[in-house]
């Protein structure tokens, strides 16, 4: 037992910590800080910074063009670039088609996508979800139908984050409707700029269109862009999955937060005192930190397990519980903290280059859309309910 | 990092195991002997105070298997609190104590605890005056735990200063037969007792420790207590789980396993999700007991809390799952679900520790 950094670990927290310094964009730190969208264009200019760093796919392995990291690296990398409020990593073609492709791709796949991954060339989206496929991801309907050297592709995908962004998306097609749902599911990689292809943004109840629906109307797909057999594309989404559950605990995010909320509280008055010194906030700030560093904990033993080459299983399932019940607290807290001024919405506020007033301290410009937001934790990924089933199932072994 | 056990900490939990899985239930005094033929006390002490381990995760070992197995033995009353008490301020005469204690032949208690004092660990209302031949106590201890079987108790007393104030506390060692005993058992079936002290005369050598300044070292041995009861809660969680997920697996209604309830499975979940937490939990407060001040009664109450509200959600889940027979008090269930909620009740319970890590957060 020994519960801290390795030396080079700890060396490699420094050069993390140096390069955010050099490197992260205040302007663009001060926008994830408050919590207001980032552009394509921010996303893009945070992807090549890190790209030319060497550190854009911390996750993928080094002949890939990846850094090659540690589990225990990656968590420190990510533990740095949310305190310092950098963007996110997006992570469609990152983190989850990256390591398909690399398991289940073609070498001619890998070679062509990858590069273009990294570069930035290509921006992807996640063609999962549909409006009858939620939680039972299983009953996708979007079909593809082999005509010669070409599938074609009608259906619906829905939730589709930041695809309005996106010119490639990843499917889940069904290519055959006769066999058990697991296993008529393929996957398929989809030009967005071909006929066919309709991208629809949703409106959220935080005012933001964060996600779309993208229709497909007789799409003609190339057969090569087949990832792996048809109708075993179910293993390959199981498999994606389980890589989108990495660093689904998100302690980076949570301690962010959390350091965020306390600042706002000490700034704050209540009763003629800051409002951190109120017992009762101050009770529920410690509980949360409470939870997140015993949390913190579960999430480092689960990498040291990783690192040892165990699948982590159900344990990512109890990371995604616990770790976005704790996010969502914080964003409550946050909109609490704020008091009267978490009603006030300017959506023009939060886009950049925005020189008006604000109304209330900026802080609070965000608060409440953030914590609006913030409800999808417990949805995306395989909602909570998922995940408890899950849990109970693998320990239960009914 | 490593969360792995090392060989020696492995080698110890699987001795304790098998020996408390075969053992079963069975008289506290044959068990204490047998504890200590096994070096289970030892374990509980460095070596150059006589023993073999004494750091957070030695406690941690042994205190999962106690609580895994329900045992009830007063290794944290001997081992851990007067033990290290004497460990930390004996003299080499007192020290001699020690190997009586980790042969087991030697049972101690911590009479600190007072009526007023709740959980505040530098309240101190019981007086020691000096004499011409040592000193005078006067007070009563309460709720002293293994207060009835101790041979010796290690008494606070004040020698100088205000009911709370953190200086001017010091130790002393009574023997057991010098006091006025009102012994009673535990709601979880431990021995505890009242401790009344009137004019108890003591030597000069009975002081522990340097006069009016042992604060520092009660709460350091608090704080590994804290932790072995951390360790223990989880190791009675772990077997409530078990139990739990069994009955889950064969009880039969509506013509099926109840396991098979989505309603049942999804609390089972959770019970799942806040026993790992309070192993991190307790993980983290072995891992700073020698920390600085600071950071380590930072863990202290961190843990604490959230030993406490763990240890109530799991009980009271899991008597719920089982439904009726959760209620019966021979069925094993019971000894466990008693534990987990009466540890909150020792050295600080879950609104106590969160009061407290508010106040060191603010430094």
């Amino acid at each position: 037992m020994d519960l801290a950094y390795t030396a080079d670990e700890q060396d490699f927290r420094a050069v993390v910590r140096s390069f955010l310094k050099a490197e992260l964009d205040s302007r663009l730190a001060d926008r994830v800080r408050l919590g207001k969208p980032l552009s394509k264009a921010d996303y893009e200019s945070w992807h090549a910074s890190l790209n030319s760093r060497g550190w854009l796919a911390g996750n993928w392995p080094k002949h890939h063009g990846g850094a090659g990291w540690t589990p225990v690296e990656r968590h420190i990398f990510e533990e740095e670039t949310t305190l310092a409020h950098a963007p996110r990593i997006v992570p469609f073609g990152l983190t989850m088609l990256g390591p398909v492709l690399q398991a289940f791709g073609t070498p001619e796949q890998c070679a062509h996508y990858l590069p273009r991954i990294l570069s930035g060339q290509d921006w992807w989206c996640q063609g999962y979800s549909e409006p009858g496929a939620g939680s039972d991801l299983a009953a996708v309907k979007t079909s593809a139908v082999r005509d010669g050297d070409h599938y074609v592709v009608n259906g619906q995908k829905t939730w589709t984050t930041l695809g309005q962004h996106a010119n490639w998306i990843f499917c889940l097609v069904r290519t055959n409707a006769e066999v058990k749902a697991q296993e008529g599911i393929s996957f398929l990689l989809i030009d967005m700029a071909t006929p066919g292809v309709t991208v629809r943004p949703i409106v959220l109840l935080d005012g933001e269109a964060e996600v779309n629906e993208v229709f497909f109307d007789d799409v003609r797909v190339p057969v090569g862009n087949l990832v792996g057999e048809q109708d075993k594309g179910w293993t390959y989404a199981k498999y994606l999955l389980t890589h989108e559950r990495t660093n689904i605990a998100g302690v980076g995010f949570s301690n962010a937060g959390l350091a965020n909320v306390k600042r706002i509280a000490s700034a704050e008055v209540s009763g003629g005192r800051p409002l951190i010194e109120n017992p009762h906030f101050a009770a529920r700030i410690a509980q949360v930190e409470i939870d997140l560093m015993a949390m913190s904990t579960t999430n480092s033993r689960t990498l040291a397990q990783a690192a040892a080459g165990q699948a982590p299983g159900a344990q990512s399932s109890m990371l995604k519980v616990k770790g976005t019940l704790i996010r969502q607290e914080i964003t409550d807290l946050t909109r609490r903290a704020v008091g009267p001024y978490a009603a006030p919405f300017l959506p023009e506020a939060l886009d950049d280059g925005y020189n008006g007033e604000p109304v209330g301290p900026d802080y609070a410009t965000a608060a409440s859309a953030q914590y609006f937001n913030n409800r999808k934790l417990s949805i995306f990924g395989g909602s909570n309910e998922i995940q408890r089933t899950i849990i109970s199932k693998t320990i239960l072994e009914l | 990092m490593d969360f792995n056990l090392t060989e020696e900490r492995q080698m110890l939990q699987d001795t304790l195991r098998r020996f408390l899985a075969e053992t079963g239930p069975q008289d506290s005094a044959a068990l204490w002997a047998e504890l200590a033929e096994l070096g289970i006390i030892g374990a509980l002490f460095s070596e150059e105070d006589g023993g073999f381990g004494g750091s957070g995760f030695d406690l941690s070992v042994v205190f999962e298997e106690i609580g895994r197995a329900g045992a009830s033995v007063p290794l944290l009353e001997t081992g851990v609190l007067a033990g290290g008490l004497i460990a930390a301020l004996g003299g080499e005469g007192d020290k001699t104590r020690l190997e009586d204690v980790i042969a087991g032949t030697q049972q101690l208690a911590f009479a600190h605890g007072e009526p007023l004092a709740r959980y505040d660990l530098s309240h101190v209302g019981t007086t020691a005056k000096s004499t011409p031949d040592g000193y005078v106590l006067n007070g009563h201890k309460s709720v002293v735990m293994n207060g009835g079987r101790a041979d010796t108790l290690i008494v606070s007393a004040r020698t100088a200063g205000g009911v709370s104030d953190t200086d001017g506390i010091s130790l002393f060692l009574v023997e057991a037969s010098d006091v006025q005993r009102r012994s009673y058992q535990t709601i979880s079936g431990a021995d505890a007792a009242e401790i009344y002290l009137s004019d108890v005369n003591l030597p000069e050598n009975a002081l522990l420790g340097p006069i009016g300044g042992s604060f520092d070292a009660i709460e350091t041995q608090v704080a590994r207590a804290t932790a072995a009861l951390c360790a223990e809660a989880v190791g009675a969680m772990e077997s409530a789980k078990g139990m739990t997920i069994e009955y889950l697996q064969t009880r039969q209604q509506f013509g099926r396993p109840i396991g098979k309830f989505q309603a049942l499975q999804h609390r089972m979940a959770d019970v799942l999700v806040e026993i790992e937490q309070a192993r991190s939990a307790t993980i983290n407060i072995c891992g700073h007991l020698t920390a600085d001040r600071a950071l380590r009664e930072r863990h202290v109450s961190a843990a604490k809390n959230l030993i406490g509200r763990v240890g109530r959600l799991v009980a009271e889940e899991c008597i719920q799952m089982h439904g009726g027979i959760g209620m019966t008090g021979e069925y094993a269930l019971a000894g466990f679900a008693k534990r987990m909620t009466m540890i909150d009740h020792q050295w600080g319970d879950t609104d106590h520790h969160l009061e407290r890590f508010i106040a060191l957060s603010r430094g």
